[in-house]
């Protein structure tokens, strides 16, 4: 097993007392992030990721790799003991946990949780590790027309499957496209969309709209809400660790599903969210005894959180094979790889094998670090929202500015972020989704570029995109998900035209 | 163990009503930042066109590209605009209530001007200043509270960025006088 050997030498990389302690530090921070009202995983990872500019880039993605699991660990406290999901995929985690901790059995879920979200970032990171560098080694022979082919795939699948109004997602995309477009042209070197304004030539970085987009509209949505909480507070003892446990395997079933669902839409981009509640309806589906959802079944702890971390952990299997983010998460870690001077995409599992396996190895570490370090020290992270919000909010506001500037120096960005910030809070409002923006802003020229260099291979001949069977089924596939929504709706009529012939 | 060191309890006394009166309904903002991004989307698709968005003999010209992506923006936000027009739902439901708006400025309006204060006198004063400006006059947390967490803050940011991972802020004169 070729894998197997890397791996061990990812480990290897790891095992120095620097990274070790980088990876506590991340763990830490992550589970800090996590807990805090107003953020979650994509503004902790963007708005930490200045800490690591001048580090080597396996320091800094091990660390901001931990600050993620640490965020999705921190997640599942505040869904359990104070009924606060601290994202989207805990949403599904609240329904049994709070009542489980309402039922003065708050130590048994967050045990089921952090287990389950072991077990669920487990089966993800195994999949990473033995089917990620037979993609990658595979996607080493596509040439311009295949990515773009798979860019393409990528864009449609938000739009056809996402669960927003079409237009809105389609503005969001087409939005962040744009505006990965200012500044210089890279295959030209032509100025364009500047208006002459030289703070402009830069381009507009990711990285500062991303901060601005999730860190400050973020805080600007959690000042609109009623802040005060009431929650239990819980510390984990040996005996209930063992003794939940002792009946997880008892689970199996909902465990193996959940994961299989997590690791599926964690590679389909856009379906992180999804993961949780899918997981939480089918174990409830497929139980005897459904009405006993809803009041503290600790199955309704395992099968969501499961589902969402494998979801959280799969999306950066596309990340590191192909280059393309399966979630907003997976794209700012993927920035966070071009500030540390690396090329995303295939050629990472062959130019840099320390980077690529040193990460995979910290996931493993990680996440078996950060499950001990939970179960010690919940009762330390839940006194955390004791702290009052206005001390926090100031907090959360510099460091966001911290972020923004250090990118590239630039005060002009700092501007930049504020903009964003007011862009994020109103397109949350109105319900544009605001992922599809962050792929689009990372992707976008990237995908210009390969779209371009085919063209200019192909001499501005379109049929290039269904020039061989790979390339052609891509395309193929990828226009069929666009229009899936009109397909879908005339199959449906052709149905139920045939039942009404037929009847 | 007494119940009270069982559950955690956190106060919000000034949250925003349930009932305070809506400044703007969604439908409102929807036709606005559609109109917006019309508008952005016109803007982009003239200079694009300006640059040149037809095809050079190699291959697309740079405006090719993001000339055909301002007009995909441009359909969706008029389609978006037609939407918000013919939906009547959008009209009941509120899109920011009064109070809720007081609550947003009290963040913004210092955030920007922390923002400003950072081109004069350098981030690590702004950030004190935002931090314990905030923490007593909306939090109303004790003067000496205040000024002791946003001092230790700025320090402990100042020691993380500046000197342990040589991320340089924008500094000015008050850090000039300690010679960085």
């Amino acid at each position: 097993m070729e894998a197997l050997g890397l791996l061990l030498h990812g480990f290897e990389v790891l095992f120095t007392f620097k990274t070790l302690a980088l990876m506590m530090v991340g763990l830490v921070l992550g589970i800090f992030v996590g807990v805090l009202p107003g953020l979650g995983g994509p503004n902790g990872v963007a708005i930490l990721l200045p800490l690591t500019f001048t580090m080597d880039p396996t320091s800094a993605i091990v660390m901001l790799s931990c600050i993620y699991w640490g965020a999705l660990f921190g997640g599942a406290i505040t869904s359990i003991l104070f009924n606060i999901p601290g994202e989207a995929w805990s949403v599904a985690t609240t329904f049994d946990g709070y009542p489980m901790a309402q039922q003065g059995k708050a130590a048994e879920a967050l045990t089921a949780a952090f287990t389950s979200s072991f077990i669920g970032s487990l089966v993800a990171v195994l999949l990473i590790t033995f089917l990620a560098p037979s993609i990658a080694s595979f996607a080493l022979r596509f040439g311009p027309p295949e990515f773009f082919a798979v860019y393409l795939l990528t864009f449609c699948s938000f739009v056809g499957l996402g669960r927003e109004e079409k237009h809105k997602t389609l503005i969001s995309m087409s939005l962040g496209l744009l505006l990965a477009g200012i500044g210089m042209d890279t295959v030209s070197a032509q100025l364009r969309m500047t208006f002459g304004w030289s703070e402009l030539y830069r381009g507009i970085n990711f990285l500062v709209a991303v901060i601005g987009l999730f860190g400050i509209s973020e805080i600007l949505l959690t000042m609109e809400e009623r802040l005060a909480l009431r929650g239990h507070a819980a510390s984990i003892s040996l005996r209930v660790v063992l003794k939940v446990w002792k009946d997880m395997p008892r689970y199996w079933v909902t465990l193996l599903r959940s994961s299989a669902i997590g690791c599926w839409l964690g590679i389909t981009p856009g379906g992180a969210i999804a993961a949780s509640f899918m997981g939480y309806n089918l174990a409830k589906r497929f139980s005897d005894d459904k009405e006993s959802f809803g009041k503290g079944r600790i199955e309704g702890v395992f099968a969501p959180e499961t589902a969402a971390h494998a979801s959280g952990t799969s999306a950066l299997l596309p990340m590191l094979a192909l280059g393309i983010p399966g979630s907003g998460t997976a794209a700012i870690l993927l920035g966070g790889l071009m500030v540390w001077g690396l090329n995303p995409g295939p050629l990472l599992f062959v130019e840099h094998k320390d980077f690529v396996w040193g990460l995979i190895a910290s996931m493993y570490l990680g996440n078996i670090v950060g499950l001990v370090m939970v179960l010690s020290t919940v009762p330390l992270f839940a006194a955390v929202l004791r702290v009052p919000f206005s001390a926090i909010a100031p907090m959360i506001v510099v460091s966001c500015a911290v972020g923004a500037y250090a990118i590239q120096n630039a005060m002009f960005d700092i501007w930049l972020m504020l903009v964003f910030g007011v862009v994020g809070y109103v397109f949350k409002k109105i319900g544009i989704p605001l992922a599809p923006f962050t792929l689009a802003l990372v992707l976008g020229n990237r995908a210009e570029d390969s779209f371009r260099l085919s063209m200019i291979g192909a001499g501005g001949d379109m049929r290039v995109f269904w020039s061989n069977s790979l390339v052609g089924s891509i395309t193929t596939l990828a226009l069929l998900l666009l229009f899936w929504p009109l397909i879908g709706g005339a199959f449906g009529r052709m149905r139920s035209a045939l039942v009404k012939k037929t009847a | 163990m007494a119940e009270s060191e069982k559950e955690i309890v956190v106060e919000d006394p000034n949250a925003p009503a349930e009932d305070s009166p809506g400044v703007a309904n969604t439908r409102t903002v929807d036709i606005v930042v559609s109109l917006l991004l019309i508008a952005f989307a016109g803007l982009m698709a003239f200079d694009n066109w300006r640059t040149g968005m037809g095809w050079a003999p190699d291959g697309p010209k740079a405006g090719y590209f993001p000339f055909y992506l301002s007009m995909v923006l441009g359909g969706a936000s008029l389609y978006g605009l037609v939407v918000a027009f013919l939906e009547r739902a959008g009209a009941q439901r509120i899109f920011v209530n009064r109070d809720q708006l007081r609550r947003v400025m009290q963040v913004f309006v210092p955030t920007c001007l922390f923002c400003l204060v950072t081109q004069w006198l350098g981030l690590y004063v702004a950030s004190f200043l935002l931090v314990a400006g905030f923490m007593r006059v909306i939090g109303r947390i004790a003067w000496w509270k205040s000024l002791l967490t946003s001092f230790i803050f700025a320090l402990a940011m100042f020691v993380t960025f500046d000197v342990a991972f040589d991320v340089l802020m924008p500094k000015g004169p008050i850090e000039a006088l300690f010679g960085h």
